[in-house]
């Protein structure tokens, strides 16, 4: 199964606050992790993104299409970098994700969404 | 953390964890049985004890380590049994000595332990069904009941087909490494060769009910993106990377809703998956910069992705399909790849060039019993407009097939020679 892992931003990395050393640090600790999903075989894709200040959203209300600048609240809900893994199952992405490096400097969260799979259609 | 979570917590590690021990392991003790024991050995020695310690900062080395301790252990027993059975003196120092060796070969990098466990588990002194079973089972981490499932064999034939694999691999003495040297070539080959069968009988089920079995050609696919990193600099590792990868893609757009089989020209492209698109022309970018692009694998995943750069059917570049077939009969000969090339020319140079090159096949006496030959001449004749003739052929290719969905397929096609 596919899924979709999300790195959750936080106050810090809406800010694009990134403190040394601990940046480096981390970055080294996060190529390691990356060169084992990719030996593991179940990396298809990652990315970071950079902070909602350069973000565009697009409100739709019936035909209405209203454009809102960044930065957006609630950085906690906001999205800082993702993975696509493909994966036995959702106990193996668990897995995976226990030992990643914590990708803030201060307490964060990492989310898991499977994807929709061709069983799941109709 | 609870003990139940904690729990939980070990047994995702051990599952991560699992083919590097083993790996590791194997190469110290030469055998595949007794590497998975102590690999078992070091999970219960985890599950006593870090409830108590909590997870150690580096769960994987805290494994291995274990697990080597247990196989020093063992192995001086052993030496004191053989010692005190054959009556001869030997210092202590032997077995030091042997102690030594365990822990050089315990440093070596886990990859090398890991791709010396691939290259093992697909050695050519085991069948080819062998290895795909061992390798499902070592290197993918699947039950045995999975593999069985995934072949439709039984528990029991899978199960005693991977003891034998195992039982092979000890008396023959196989060392695990990495093979270097004139070896390395055709190692490989054998290497690349089972990870394609089992994409293929995922991808293109020989027998039963189901057209595709997604979950073996996934399996496939992850062995091969692992042997991508592993082997970062072999140009063939990702021209099959390549090749799985675009044939993938198209898995979703290959069976109808009723389970037949979809053929290429009328799949529906919207399907098509296009980030196993990109990633499999990356691969074959990758392959081609490797000086790889003759490769048998490359070759293949280059005519794959002519198909996947067509927005339609009718965009494809036949001609260029038709010239690397051209290509790959010199480097990988074989009547199926000739009637591929025939069908090829028929694409690009009509249905009598087709016709021309599938009857020297026919009359070469190669594929007499293979459904896809009277299929390609039935397409031809069905083109040329010799709809008696294309008739008999497409009834002829349905006797053949062992895929019922296939079968069906071809029936029809028959039925609207009219």
């Amino acid at each position: 199964m596919r899924v979709m892992v999300f790195v959750k931003a936080t106050e810090d990395s809406e800010k694009g606050l990134f403190p040394e050393p601990w940046t480096s640090e981390m970055m080294a600790a996060m190529g390691r992790f990356n060169d084992e999903l990719r030996d593991a075989g179940i990396l298809l894709m990652a990315d970071g993104l950079k902070p909602s200040s350069e973000a565009k959203r697009v409100a739709f209300d019936g035909p209405g299409r209203t454009v809102i600048d960044g930065p957006f609240a609630e950085a906690r809900e906001l999205v800082a970098g993702f993975w696509l893994w493909e994966v036995k199952d959702m106990d193996e992405a668990l897995a995976w994700v226990k030992r990643c490096p914590n990708p803030m400097y201060g307490p964060s969260e990492i989310e898991i969404r499977p994807l929709y799979e061709m069983a799941d259609l109709p | 953390m609870s003990a139940g979570e904690t729990h939980q917590a070990i047994e995702a590690i051990f599952r991560i964890e699992q083919v590097r021990l083993i790996a590791g392991l194997a190469r110290v003790v030469r055998d595949v049985d007794r590497a998975e024991e102590l690999a078992q050995d070091a999970l219960v020695i985890a599950l006593s004890e870090w409830p108590a310690t909590g997870v150690p900062a580096n769960p994987g080395a805290w494994l291995m380590t274990a697990a080597k301790r247990r196989a020093i252990d063992a192995i001086r027993r052993d030496k004191m049994r053989a010692r005190k059975h054959e009556e001869i003196a030997r210092d202590q120092d032997d077995v030091s000595d042997d102690t030594d060796a365990i822990e050089r070969a315990m440093d070596d990098d886990p990859g090398d332990e890991l791709l010396g466990l691939i290259f093992t588990a697909c050695h050519p002194v085991l069948s080819a069904d062998a290895r795909a079973a061992l390798t499902l089972r070592v290197v993918g981490g699947l039950t045995t009941d999975e593999i069985a499932r995934a072949f439709l064999s039984s528990e029991a034939t899978i199960a005693q087909r991977i003891v034998r694999a195992k039982k092979t691999i000890a008396k023959a003495g196989l060392d695990f490494e990495v093979p270097r040297g004139a070896d390395r070539a055709a190692r490989l080959s054998s290497v690349l060769e089972v990870i394609y069968l089992i994409f293929n009988e995922g991808y293109a089920a020989t027998a039963g009910d189901d057209l595709v079995r997604p979950g073996l050609a996934l399996e496939a696919q992850r062995l091969g993106r692992m042997l991508a990193g592993l082997m970062p600099e072999t140009a063939e590792v990702f021209g099959l990377l390549a090749l799985m990868e675009i044939q993938a893609s198209r898995l979703a757009a290959r069976t109808g809703p009723d389970g037949a089989v979809v053929p290429l020209p009328m799949q529906n492209r919207a399907r098509w998956d296009p980030l196993l698109i990109r990633r499999g022309l990356d691969a074959l970018a990758r392959a081609e910069a490797l000086g790889g692009k003759d490769g048998p694998y490359a070759l293949q995943a280059a005519l794959a992705a002519c198909h996947a750069r067509a927005r339609n059917a009718a965009d494809t570049d036949w001609p260029r399909i038709a010239a690397l077939y051209d290509r790959l009969r010199s480097v990988m000969p074989s009547p199926v790849v000739e009637l591929n090339r025939a069908v090829a020319h028929s694409m690009a140079f009509g249905p009598e060039a087709g016709l021309r090159l599938v009857d020297e096949i026919a009359d070469a006496g190669a594929l007499r019993d293979y459904a896809p030959l009277p299929a390609a001449r039935g397409d031809f004749l069905f083109r040329a407009g010799r709809l008696a003739e294309a008739r008999a052929e497409f009834e002829a290719a349905a006797r053949l097939t062992r895929n019922l969905a296939e079968a069906a397929f071809l029936r029809a096609r028959a039925d609207a020679c009219g």
